[in-house]
């Protein structure tokens, strides 16, 4: 297994309905900024510095017991669009494709764990699992850290914690987020109200919604704003609770769904079902409702014989990069939309 | 009709919403523009935005408590160049040194975004200097309170010597 392997296929370690809340938690993601103490950051650097952090992170993956896993691979190795689908699939972030001569990045064959070299920081380790295990990222996190700590000298202040690029993420480094999928809290109107809630506990929130209850894959993330004064732990526990509470409130805004608005409901996915299994031209942002839709009606179980890891790994599918991939080659906007329809098709009527 | 807020091209049909610092930042985007932002904003974490955020912040600061006038080297951070311009502008130190040296303004930016100026989490073996001894002092004073206080003497006896065995150390 390799990152060429990676980029050809749309599954991945963090896409798995079967583990912990995965009904509505999609995924939990853990992230730790650091840097090497004696170099500019990033931003500053100029080709050959920044060839001497890739190496000394190179050789400190080389020396810990991390080196079977986590191999540097240069972004200047693989094509643009295979960095494309690397963002697609989330596992290294846009930032990184900027200047990508000076970059790198370490993924484990699964996936779930992944090291970016000179983004906003010298080192990004990333953990990113399916469903709400914000305690076992970390604990992935914390043990590549660990292992590049042997090796590495870390810009560290003892008051100040690890140093960083931005300001905003000195102290611990780590930004923990949750992915959700709400379409409940959307469908009754309830969605704007809880997250504004949440957001006055210091938490951000992202989301792309429409108009009205019309929503846009109603998928939602929260993560910590504070990395200071906080440790590890306590981070991770304030944002599961707060994850916690969502999960109940969602959870009732299905219940109340099923017991008042059955019919409808049942009509909604069916049509979303219908249209995914029978459309011959869409597009990215008509795909995300319909899936979303999908989703929530093979976990009210209104559809039967929909694996709900298939709906996950189709949103990767059918993104634009990974057409591009598997077609091989360009293709016009409206072209895409018909090969989306077809990769959809074709999963949707490939059992029975 | 209402024309996408990024790309200025196609009609806005989807609304993006942002939250932070308890702060909706709305915005109306096409369809194309709106996946485009679902692919990045999602493949990141929220950050990038609060740069201009804390450049104005650092910006006002300067405004409130101005500094006496220094010449242009002395502005800079010695060992990466980063002159304190160049952070207002863009919110991003150039160093680790820059914390340092920026040090007196730093703190109350500091305690703004995260509430708190100080470190309670990991600490690094390597570079984590005498934060983990003091720790470590620190966990054992608590031991012997708690040893004194029920009254297990040899105990608190074993334990004032370790203490005072890493105090010499610090
Ligand atoms: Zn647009
Ligand atoms: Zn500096």
């Amino acid at each position: 297994m390799s990152i060429r392997e990676t980029v050809n296929s749309a599954r991945s370690g963090w896409m798995k309905a079967d583990s912990p809340a995965g009904d509505i938690v999609v995924s939990s993601r853990v992230r730790v900024a650091r840097n090497i103490n004696g170099f500019s950051f990033p931003h500053l650097l100029g080709q050959e510095k920044a060839e001497q952090v890739m190496h000394g992170i190179q050789a400190a993956l080389g020396n810990s017991d991390l080196k079977t896993e986590l191999e540097l691979t240069r972004l200047t190795e693989l094509s643009p669009v295979e960095r494309q689908i690397l963002v697609e699939k989330h596992l290294i972030s846009p930032d990184l494709l900027h200047n990508h001569e000076k970059k790198a990045v370490a993924l484990r064959d699964d996936e779930v764990v992944s090291v970016m070299v000179n983004e906003e920081d010298h080192l990004r380790i990333q953990s990113l699992l399916p469903g709400l295990q914000l305690e076992k990222a970390w604990e992935l996190v914390d043990k590549v850290d660990d292992g590049l700590e042997k090796t590495l000298e870390y810009a560290f202040s003892e008051k100040y914690g690890y140093l960083t690029a931005c300001p905003t993420n000195a102290g611990t480094g780590m930004r923990a987020s949750v992915m959700l999928h709400l379409p409940g809290l959307v469908l009754i109107n309830q969605i704007r109200a809880v997250l504004t809630a949440i957001s006055k506990l210091g938490f951000t929130v992202r989301g792309l919604y429409g108009e009205g209850t019309e929503a846009h894959g109603n998928l939602f993330q929260i993560s910590n704003q504070v990395t200071m004064g906080h440790s590890e732990e306590e981070i991770i526990n304030s944002l599961n609770s707060v994850t916690g509470q969502l999960l109940a409130q969602e959870r009732e805004a299905r219940k109340v769904l099923i017991r008042e608005r059955r019919e409808q409901l049942e009509d909604r996915v069916g049509r979303s079902y219908g249209i995914l299994k029978f459309c011959h031209v869409i597009s990215t942002e008509e795909t995300m409702r319909r899936l979303s839709d999908v989703r929530l009606g093979v976990d009210l179980n209104l559809i039967h014989g929909v694996n709900p890891d298939q709906l996950t790994e189709l949103i990767v599918k059918t993104q634009p990069a990974y057409l591009l991939k598997q077609h091989g080659g360009e293709l016009p906007p409206a072209q895409r939309d018909v090969l989306r329809a077809e990769v959809i098709r074709k999963e949707f009527n490939r059992e029975g | 009709m209402m024309l996408c807020e990024k790309c200025q091209e196609r009609p806005a049909t989807v609304f993006y919403t942002e939250v932070i610092n308890n702060k909706q930042k709305k915005m109306q985007l096409c369809e194309v523009c709106a996946s485009q932002m679902q692919a990045e904003g999602f493949g990141g974490l929220p950050q990038m935005n609060l740069h201009n955020f804390l450049a104005s912040f650092w910006n006002q600061m300067s405004g409130v408590h101005p500094f006496a006038p220094k010449t242009k080297e002395e502005e800079a951070c010695p060992s990466c160049g980063t002159p304190e311009s160049l952070f207002a502008q863009k919110g991003l130190f150039g160093c680790g040194d820059c914390y340092k040296h920026f040090g007196d303004r730093l703190e109350p930016l500091l305690r703004r975004i995260h509430g708190s100026s100080a470190h309670t989490g990991k600490v690094p073996v390597r570079s984590g200097g005498k934060v983990l001894l003091a720790r470590q002092i620190e966990e054992l004073k608590a031991s012997l309170r708690y040893a004194v206080a029920r009254e297990e003497f040899e105990k608190a006896a074993e334990l004032r010597d370790n203490i005072k065995k890493l105090e010499q150390q610090l």
